[in-house]
């Protein structure tokens, strides 16, 4: 009961600060929000006990780009625009669109007999994703690292001063 | 009872949904880097929740789902450089007004 109840106020909440994210008109506003909606993100990820996953997720989601956003946001200084519209002309063909698109998705996923949990998550699943990082998937690992070099001196290249 | 899967699949189709609205219809190119952020963390529930009611012996989901958080930092940097080059030419990142290739 308890953790139904979790649930669905963690749900409703990142959705709304989702909506305010997509249809806010200043900028900044939708960068705190889409803060608060990595945090109840990482909230649901607590609750399929992925810890491990629910703290990278605030670190790097919420600590690192949503502080990249928040800096290049400072850095072009477009806030409230003068137009001040945040939504284009194809806002409602766009709003039908998505609306559209779930509603295929959840009538998909409805038809579906999934497995209830019965699986015992591992207790230890920090260190088991250490020992695959370097074991199975360290291939993955090292391209990743090779990415993330080539995105920082990529974008230090393309940002700097002329 | 525990919850149910498909909550969790409903809710990663419902926050990718607004992520896609907000992609096609913002005017400003760091709302639509943020609305692609929301997609992606739509794709991350739902990775971890096909890992844990599915196969929670093995570490693929979370393992998979590590990836795509870096992947997405890194398009996220280099997105948002790209945005500020472009502030930086052309007074504006309305991407209504970045359209020297239309036709």
């Amino acid at each position: 009961m308890l953790p139904q109840v979790i649930f669905i106020i963690l749900g409703v909440v990142t959705l709304a600060c989702a909506v305010v994210v997509v249809a806010s008109r200043n900028l900044f506003r939708s960068a705190l929000f889409l803060a608060f909606a990595f945090v109840g993100i990482a909230g649901v990820y607590f609750l399929l006990e992925a810890e491990f996953i629910a703290g990278i997720q605030i670190l790097i989601y919420v600590g690192a780009i949503v502080t990249l956003i928040v800096f290049a946001i400072m850095l072009s200084r477009d806030l409230m625009s003068k137009e001040a519209r945040s939504v284009n002309r194809q806002a409602p063909a766009a709003a039908i669109a998505a609306a559209l698109v779930f509603v295929v998705l959840v009538m998909a996923l409805l038809q579906v007999v999934w497995p209830a949990a019965t699986g015992v998550a591992p207790a230890t699943l920090t260190a088991d994703l250490g020992k695959a990082m370097v074991g199975e998937y360290v291939l993955p690992f090292e391209v990743i690292s090779v990415l993330l070099l080539v995105a920082l001196v990529g974008s230090i290249i393309i940002a700097r001063e002329r | 009872m525990g919850i149910p899967l498909e909550w969790y699949l409903i809710l990663a189709a419902a926050l990718f949904c607004v992520g896609l609205y907000g992609v096609l219809a913002r005017r400003n190119a760091i709302g639509i880097l943020m609305s692609v952020e929301l997609m992606l963390n739509a794709v991350n529930i739902n990775l971890v929740a096909f890992w844990r009611y599915v196969t929670p012996a093995l570490v693929t989901g979370p393992m998979f789902t590590i990836f795509v958080i870096a992947v997405a930092a890194a398009e996220a940097a280099v997105g948002l450089a790209l945005v500020i080059a472009i502030y930086r030419s052309r007074d504006t990142v309305n991407v209504e007004e970045v359209d020297l290739m239309k036709l």
